[in-house]
């Protein structure tokens, strides 16, 4: 939990000290419904106030330096277990989504191309489904969480050998709009 | 915003037949040792003024033949004589070059622009005809008479039905100018011939699989965002859309009868087995538990569904009894050889399961005797898929990678013949083999 707080606070200086605009990063796809919290906070420019209590600021979704801006969690081969150190990661995003409601995120399942088209669906659904198990246990409400599987049909890397193979096994976390 | 329906019509306007502009070019990777020789003479042609005929008949027979492993057809320039007809037959040449059949034939263009085909096959050795038709065809389907010529041909001498006149479905990817993946939806002659598109997309598409009637494709869409199930007229175009429940919506497959989708869904908690109703829609469960349990395949009889399910801790191939309602026995454990095999074809006969078998981090196709539990491994590469039994059961066509491009690939039964069929760019992947009664 030390560590959550310190990166919690640099995110909080950082945007404190830097009062950068950062532009949104648009995932494709994605539907970007805005709410009027969100707006507000776009609008006000300058000001990013941190809430009682250390909450995550909105725009910390967009803090390179944030562990909420690591949306990519990776797995073993047929496995669907999660790293500690992809504990970390999810847990400050977990963090996040309970602080905000009105935020929602889909979890893209992936493998890599071995074994079987539709067994490999069902693996990278299971990963997925992991992820959210994760998530909804940290607080996270289970209407802000939506499941979709690629299986092995959205590789992010296209080589036949074990440094694409890693990088396909995966999850990504997509926000709407971010 | 759409209303969501459970099945809904969509007529596919864009979707009617594109010319063929990317065959798959087939080649024999390995001959086989022991086959029969067999000459097919060239067919003589008589058409308008000198002109060359539509198809080279003789080529496509022979072709067909030596694909199936069983034949090993004579190249041309070793033929002694170029007879046409039986009776221009001398049958101590063809001794002389030790064939043991003959196939002659000859083609004429009529007034009305069809075509007659007339073909004899002829034993060597006792010096008699075994068979002998006269075919009259159009011109669009003269290679489908080539192939009835050649299941004709199997037939007589092995005994048992060639599966010339068939179709393969299958997956294309290739990409577009802006880099963008094109997804098609394609069937083609068993030879890679003559190639349509049934659907084309932007989005991934998944396990075709044939309706037993030949007429129409069921496979897995992400045109919506996620896995959805459709099945497809593959003459009139039209769409239909199956299943699009919560969560994955996929591996579907018609029952030997056509009345019902065994199918994978995953909106109870994971993915299990479930039939589906084609006409009702209604659902009934086969498998329950916590594992993941997908890729069904019927036993011919219908009476029982072949899945893969890693309720063991990996992969392995399972059986359970299923009825109209759903599971009707307990689920029979299949594979026990290594700790990875998935996503079964059963053989037309009920007696062989072709499948993806990982040993030593490759992933071949197996086939296990379900009588014997014989288990042998039939390929030598390292990423293969997707294996489907010819209808006659001789051949299993499969889905492997070449040179980084992924094409199809086929393998007698027995291991001995291998072919490779590609695309001229872009990936080629899982292929699935018509039934009989694939032509209208």
């Amino acid at each position: 939990m030390g560590r959550l707080f310190t990166y919690i606070l640099i995110a909080v200086l950082v945007l404190g000290l830097g009062g950068c605009k950062f532009a949104p990063v648009k995932k494709k796809g994605a539907k970007g419904a805005q709410t009027e919290k969100q707006q507000q906070a776009e609008d006000k420019g300058a000001s990013y106030g941190v809430s009682e209590g250390g909450a995550l600021d909105i725009k910390a979704l967009d803090d390179p330096n944030s562990p909420l801006s690591r949306r990519v969690l990776y797995f073993d081969l047929d496995s669907s277990q999660i790293s500690p150190e992809d504990r970390e990661i999810i847990a400050a995003h977990a963090r996040f989504l309970s602080q905000h409601p009105d935020i929602s995120v889909v979890l893209e399942g992936h493998a890599d191309e071995r074994g079987t088209r539709e067994y490999n669906l069902a693996l990278g659904e299971r990963r997925a489904k992991t992820v959210e198990q994760l998530l909804t246990l940290q607080g996270v409400s289970q209407k802000q969480i939506q499941i979709i599987s690629f299986g092995e049909e959205r590789p992010v890397a296209l080589d036949h050998n074990e440094s694409a193979w890693r990088l396909n096994r995966r999850v990504e976390i997509l926000y709407s709009g971010y | 915003m759409l209303k969501k329906l459970s099945s809904l019509i969509i007529l596919s306007l864009m979707m009617f037949p594109a010319p063929s502009y990317a065959v798959l070019t087939i080649e024999i990777t390995q001959g086989v040792e022991g086959a029969a020789p067999i000459a097919i003479v060239p067919f003589g042609w008589r058409g308008a003024g000198g002109s060359q005929p539509p198809e080279v008949m003789h080529r496509i027979v022979a072709a067909d033949l030596q694909r199936s492993g069983f034949f090993k057809p004579l190249p041309d320039e070793d033929m002694i004589a170029r007879p046409v007809e039986a009776a221009q037959v001398n049958f101590a040449d063809w001794r002389a070059l030790n064939v043991d059949h003959v196939v002659v034939g000859r083609m004429q263009e009529l007034p009305d622009g069809t075509y007659q085909v007339q073909f004899q096959l002829l034993d060597v050795y006792k010096g008699t005809q075994l068979a002998g038709y006269s075919i009259r065809s159009r011109k669009p389907d003269l290679r489908r008479t080539a192939h009835q010529i050649s299941d004709i041909v199997y037939q007589t001498i092995t005994g048992k039905p060639g599966a010339f006149d068939t179709h393969i479905a299958y997956i294309t990817v290739t990409h577009n100018r802006k880099q963008e993946r094109i997804y098609r939806l394609a069937v083609a002659d068993a030879d890679g011939h003559n190639e349509q598109i049934v659907y084309e997309s932007k989005k991934p598409l998944m396990s075709p699989s044939w309706s037993p009637d030949g007429k129409r494709l069921v496979y897995v869409s992400f045109t919506r965002g996620r896995p959805e199930i459709y099945i497809q007229n593959i003459f009139s175009r039209e769409i239909r859309r199956v299943a699009d429940f919560k969560g994955i919506n996929s591996a579907p497959v018609f029952s030997p009868d056509g009345t019902q989708l065994a199918l994978t869904l995953s909106k109870d908690g994971n993915p299990e087995i479930y039939l589906m109703d084609l006409r009702s829609k209604r659902l009934s469960r086969v498998t329950r538990s916590y594992a993941i349990d997908t890729e069904p395949a019927w036993m011919p009889d219908g009476k029982a569904i072949v899945f893969t399910s890693d309720r063991g801790g990996s992969p392995q191939l399972y059986r359970v009894k299923v009825n109209r309602k759903g599971a009707a026995g307990r689920v029979e454990r299949l594979t026990f050889d290594g700790n990875y095999n998935a996503r079964a074809s059963v053989s037309p006969d009920g007696r062989y399961l072709a499948m993806v078998h990982r040993e030593q981090g490759k992933f071949r196709i197996a086939v296990q005797d379900l009588k014997t539990g014989h288990f042998r491994i039939l390929t030598e590469s390292r990423l293969d898929e997707s294996p489907s039994f010819a209808p006659n059961g001789s051949m299993i066509i499969y889905a492997t990678e070449d040179n980084y491009r992924g094409v199809l690939a086929a393998v007698s039964v027995d291991g001995r013949a291998q072919q490779r069929l590609s695309l001229q760019s872009g990936d080629v992947r899982e292929p699935a083999w018509s039934t009989f009664k694939s032509r209208k």
